[in-house]
Order: C-alpha cells, then sequence, then structure tokens
C-alpha cells in the first residue's frame, strides 16, 4: 500500500444516517400493524370510502384491493422480475377461485381440504402448463399462455358437467365454512385474511429474489443466453419461477372466492391478465413495493371511478366528456399509456425523479 | 351430406373472418414485430362506423349501394384509427417491444371503453341487405349468404395483398422488412413507412371483418373485437408471423376444426381443440406453417 506512511486525513465525520434512513427498513412492519389495527378505527374518510372505515362495505373494497396488491406482486415475479410476458395469470387465479368454489359448493368438501387441493392443483397446472409454454420465448410465449388461459374461460363459460354454473357464475355455498368467515359482520376476519395473503406474497417474492435462485431469474430477464452460456438451465429457472406464480395466483383465488362469496366468469377473461400487467406497470415493475401499490390502487380506482362517474360533478359534464369519464377502464387505460410514455418506472420512480426536480428547482444559498 | 357442406362452408365463412383479422396481425408483427392487441379495437371501430353511417349519413343506408358506401366509410375509419395509432403511438416507441405491446394493450382496454361509453355495452342489430339474411342452396346445403359474402371478400382481401405484396415497390420493400429489416435499412429505405402501410392495410382488413362479421352475427358490440382476437392470434402463430398465405391456411384449418368439432362433439369443444392445435404446433414446428421462427 502506497499510503502506508501519509497521515489519514481526518475523515470526514461519516453522516449520521437521519431519523428518517434508520426508520426505513421497519416502514413495511409499522404499514402492516397501522393496516391490521385499521378495522378498530371509526374514522370516515368522505370522498375516499363511502361510509367509515371499518364499516363492512369499506372493509370489503380495501381486502379485494389488497388481494390484488397481492396478485400484482405474484404476477410481478414473472413480468417484472424474469422478464417473462405471460398474458394467461388469469387462468391460475381463475383455478383457485373456481376449485374452492366447486369443491366446496358441489363437491361438500370442508374449507380446508377445498383450499388444500385446489392450492395443489392449481400448482400443478401451472407446472403442466408453463412445461409446455416455455417451450417458446418472448412473444409467441405471451401468446401460448393467453391461448391456455382462454381455453379455461371457454371450459368456465360452457359450463361443461354443470360445475361451474356457466355465464351466471357459482355462489359459494356458504354453510360448510367456519362461522367466522361467513357473514357481514365478519368482513373484518376475511379483510385479515386478505392482508394475510398480501403479506405471504410479499415475503415469498422477496425471498425468492434476495436468494440465489432470484439472482439467475433477474439475470434470465437481462441476458438470457448469458444465463445459458454460465451453465445453468434458463428453462428450469423460468419454470420455477411460472410454477411459483401460478400457486400464488390460486391461493389468491382461494381468498378472493371467500371475500366475494363466489365466482363469476369475469375473472377468467383475459382481461384481468392484461389489468395485472396494467398494476405492475403503473406500480413499477420489477420493484418490492410498486407492484403492490400498483393493484391496490388499480382495484380501488376500478371501484371508485364507477361511483365518480355517476357523481353529479362528472353528470353535469357535457356528454362528450362525461361518457368516456364514467368507464373506468377508459381512464386506466388512459393512465396506464401516459405512464409508459412518461414514467416508465411507474410510481415508485416517482419519488427519485421528485427528488431531483425539487433539488433542482430549489435556490442554491451557497455565497457568491 | 348436407350437413357436411353447410358446415364446411360456415367454418370457411369464420375462416373468413379469421383471416380478415390475422393477416394484419400477421404483417404487422412479421415486419414491425408488434404485438398488436389494439387490433381488435379497429375491428371494432370498422363495425361501428359501418353502423353509424348506415344510420346517419346521407347517401348511406343498409341496403343496395347505400350498404356498399357505409362499408366503405367503416373500413376508412378503421383504417384512418390504424394510421393514427401508428403515427402517434407506436412510431415513438420502435424497437422497444415490450412497451409497444403494453400501449396497445392500454389502447385496447380504453378504446373498447370508449366504444362502449359512447353506444352502450348491449349489442345493438346491425344494418343489413335483405339478401344476407337469406340462404343459398349449395349442394343440398342451406348456406346463410352472410357467410358466402365474408368468404368472397376474404378471398378478394388475400388476392389483393399478394398482388400488392409481389408487383409493388412498397410490397418489396415489405418482404424485405419481414425476411430482414436491418438489411433494408442499411440500403438506406425507410422502412417506417412502410410500417405505416402495413398498420393502414391491416387496419382496413380488420375493419372490413368487423363491418361483415356484423353483417354475419346480425349484431354489433364493443366487445366483439377482443374475443376474435385471441383466436387471430392463433391462427397467426399457427400460420407463421409475418406469411399472409400460412395465416390463409391456418385460418382455413382453425374455422374447420372449430366447426366440425362444436357440431359433432360438445358445444365450446372445438374452440379447445384448437387450443390444442396451437399446441401441437409449436412443439413440433415453432416457425408455423410457413413463417419465420417464432421467437423472440
Amino acid at each position: 500500500m502506497t499510503l502506508l506512511d501519509v497521515t489519514p486525513a481526518p475523515a470526514p465525520a461519516a453522516p449520521r444516517p437521519g431519523l428518517a434512513h434508520r426508520v426505513r427498513p421497519f416502514l413495511p412492519l409499522v404499514a402492516l400493524v397501522v393496516l391490521a389495527i385499521l378495522p378498530y378505527s371509526t374514522i370516515s374518510l368522505p370522498g375516499i370510502f363511502e361510509g367509515p372505515v371499518n364499516s363492512p362495505g369499506t372493509l370489503q373494497l380495501l381486502a379485494i384491493c389488497l388481494i390484488f396488491g397481492g396478485l400484482a406482486a405474484g404476477y410481478d415475479l414473472l413480468f417484472g422480475r424474469t422478464g417473462m410476458l405471460s398474458f394467461g395469470h388469469a387462468l391460475y387465479f381463475a383455478a383457485g377461485v373456481y376449485g374452492t368454489d366447486i369443491l366446496i359448493t358441489r363437491a361438500g368438501l370442508p374449507l380446508w381440504q377445498a383450499a388444500l387441493l385446489t392450492i395443489t392443483g392449481g400448482t400443478i397446472l401451472a407446472a403442466l402448463l408453463g412445461a409446455v409454454a416455455l417451450r417458446t420465448v418472448g412473444i409467441a410465449f405471451a401468446m401460448v399462455t393467453l391461448a391456455f388461459a382462454q381455453v379455461g374461460a371457454i371450459l368456465v363459460a360452457r359450463d361443461f358437467g354443470g360445475l361451474t354454473g356457466g355465464e351466471e357464475g357459482l355462489p359459494l355455498d356458504v354453510s360448510g365454512l367456519p362461522a367466522g368467515l361467513v357473514g357481514v359482520t365478519n368482513t373484518v376476519n376475511l379483510y385479515w385474511l386478505a392482508l394475510a395473503y398480501l403479506t405471504l406474497v410479499v415475503f415469498v417474492v422477496h425471498r425468492v429474489s434476495g436468494s440465489p435462485t432470484g439472482r439467475v431469474l433477474a439475470g434470465l430477464r437481462d441476458d438470457e443466453r448469458r444465463i445459458g452460456v454460465l451453465g445453468l438451465d434458463p428453462y428450469r429457472y423460468k419454470l420455477v419461477a411460472f410454477t411459483l406464480a401460478g400457486g400464488l395466483a390460486s391461493t389468491g383465488g382461494v381468498v378472493y372466492v371467500l371475500i366475494v362469496g363466489g365466482a363469476s366468469p369475469h375473472i377468467t377473461s383475459s382481461e384481468l391478465t392484461l389489468s395485472l400487467l396494467v398494476m405492475v406497470v403503473l406500480g413499477g415493475p420489477g420493484t418490492r413495493w410498486g407492484p403492490v401499490l400498483g393493484g391496490v390502487l388499480y382495484m380501488y380506482l376500478d371501484h371508485r371511478l364507477t361511483a365518480f362517474g355517476t357523481s353529479d360533478a362528472v353528470d353535469n359534464l357535457p356528454a362528450v366528456l362525461s361518457h368516456p369519464l364514467s368507464q373506468p377502464l377508459f381512464v386506466l387505460g388512459t393512465v396506464f399509456i401516459l405512464a409508459v410514455y412518461f414514467f416508465p418506472g411507474g410510481l415508485t420512480s416517482l419519488a427519485p425523479r421528485l427528488t431531483h426536480l425539487t433539488r433542482a428547482l430549489k435556490p442554491q444559498n451557497t455565497p457568491r | 351430406m348436407g350437413t357436411v357442406i353447410l358446415l364446411a362452408l360456415t367454418g370457411l365463412g369464420l375462416a373468413a373472418l379469421y383471416f380478415l383479422v390475422a393477416s394484419g396481425l400477421s404483417l404487422v408483427f412479421g415486419l414491425a414485430d408488434v404485438l398488436n392487441f389494439a387490433h381488435g379495437l379497429f375491428l371494432g371501430v370498422g363495425a361501428y362506423g359501418t353502423w353509424w353511417a348506415a344510420g346517419n349519413l346521407p347517401g348511406a343506408g343498409p341496403d343496395g349501394f347505400g350498404f356498399v358506401f357505409a362499408v366503405a366509410f367503416g373500413v376508412a375509419a378503421g383504417t384512418l384509427v390504424a394510421i393514427l395509432v401508428e403515427l402517434v403511438l407506436i412510431r415513438p416507441l420502435y424497437s422497444r417491444t415490450i412497451e409497444q405491446v403494453l400501449v396497445t394493450v392500454g389502447l385496447s382496454l380504453a378504446g373498447v371503453a370508449l366504444l362502449q361509453a359512447t353506444w352502450g355495452a348491449d349489442a345493438r342489430p346491425f344494418p343489413r341487405p335483405d339478401w344476407t339474411r337469406q340462404v343459398t342452396g349449395i349442394l343440398g346445403a342451406q348456406v346463410p349468404n352472410g357467410g358466402l359474402l365474408l368468404i368472397i371478400a376474404a378471398v378478394l382481401v388475400l388476392g389483393a395483398i399478394l398482388a400488392f405484396l409481389r408487383w409493388t415497390r412498397y410490397g418489396l420493400v415489405i418482404r424485405a422488412g419481414v425476411e430482414n429489416r436491418e438489411m433494408v435499412t442499411a440500403l438506406g429505405i425507410d422502412v417506417r413507412k412502410a410500417f405505416t402501410l402495413v398498420f393502414a392495410i391491416g387496419g382496413a382488413a380488420a375493419a372490413l371483418a368487423g363491418a361483415l362479421g356484423g353483417v354475419y352475427f346480425g349484431t354489433v358490440s364493443p366487445g366483439q373485437g377482443s374475443s376474435l382476437l385471441i383466436f387471430a392470434f392463433i391462427v397467426v402463430v399457427i400460420g407463421g408471423m409475418g406469411s399472409v398465405v400460412g395465416s390463409a391456411y391456418a385460418a382455413v384449418v382453425v374455422g374447420l376444426v372449430q366447426q366440425f368439432v362444436n357440431y359433432y362433439g360438445t358445444s365450446g369443444l372445438g374452440d379447445i381443440c384448437v387450443v390444442g392445435l396451437l399446441a401441437v404446433v409449436l412443439l413440433l414446428r415453432p416457425q408455423g406453417i410457413a413463417g419465420k421462427v417464432a421467437t423472440a
């Protein structure tokens, strides 16, 4: 070392980590606790929710938002972290929803057996279909997964064997369910269930992406050939990610069917997968919180914009404006297109960008 | 025998519809690498354009020459939308495939919602000439005229596209671009003009499919495009991306399989067989019947 005999200059005092920095690692925990005790508060937020926060309606909306936050995070394991553009993710979610519903309502199984069978079945389904679909890559992969999901939609809509209830859907038979999960007054338990699901997904995705496997997945996203050259089999790793994401999605389906109290055929449509994609891109693909945020926000807006669209403020606008604004998908689709152009990193990329902006705009107070 | 012929001809009618949608998709994908989810929107615009023109435009109507005029208006509207989409939304994102797919996804969501906002979610009765409601006896089968109209239109479009690709300068550029885009660019040809052109051709074909599909089904609804689009995607993959002739073969196979299996098996089984066919084709011959390799 050449610097041995040089007296070290007094190192600039290491900047004391600010409070924000020290608290940061605990923020998710704080958020979890806040979300967990939210049902105990009776605050009402007019304009944001109808009725107080702990009213069953609001809790159900929140629970659905949390489920879709989890689904989006699971989908991001494919899209944002591994770079696989799947258009068939709705299939595994729908498998969870319809599997649970059919096993409980038609076969009369208790909930835990139905849930276990469904999640196992959904995971196996994802593994089998993934094994076929992953023989293609890129856009062809997208189309194959789309086609597989379409088979699911057809099976549900055509109602083979009278299992799925066809167009009308299949209401869940609640008589065999645990009492704590049935009825309007117990919505809070379903809310906690949804929160637990979201936590599970975030935890799993976080652990996977931090593991050596996760690094291989990120490598696949960036340069698949390189991974092959390194002697690793891209096919296997992608299949693992695909299966895991499918399993997580069908778990979400199990919780969703309990919250909504039945299955309806629209969850099998390719539009659901497309909206998952929208959620992930809006939130920020490949980030830990972006997809969750995107999913929660998307579902919230999807529900609330319907109410907003029929409100007086919109109705009084001229028809040219009020009609499109009453379609949540129009608003969300437009926002999505703008997002692709103007903030490609999604919502999570906004914070650093805003910091840059404010720093640039701040008056320089260094003396001249 | 009559049943078989009827099924074959209605299957071909369906195939014609698929071909009209898939030919544009295939060209756009082959040349510009854009997986166009907004293609269903062009179809919707064509259908609603025709429907609107037949009711509101002077000189247009549900019959005779007025109907031709209405269809022409619908096709023009679809083409215009396709060109605008290419120029405004797709062009700034060339060579960024994923973003392009995302934009067309957003466009398909927003566009269908816009159609729905303007004309309602319910299916509307489609104006059609009386003769399309009747049937023609062919070899003992009573075939609906709407289906025959579709078949004739698809054959004409196939011929027109092939002639255009073979005998015009731009056709040459497009064929070369599908083969090797970098080389075309390196030769100093502005391949982006060709992109706009294939979007226009695809939009026109899809809009025609929308208008004639409206005649065939008798109704028009905002979601019609997206349900057809999935089968059109399947046709494109089976036929081979970038190959118009491959799309035609694949459309015929898919349409016939769907119609026959749906009739002789359970309803809905045909659709599933088609997806099975897709899986088999991809496993045995990933480049499709007649296309370049369908990878990346």
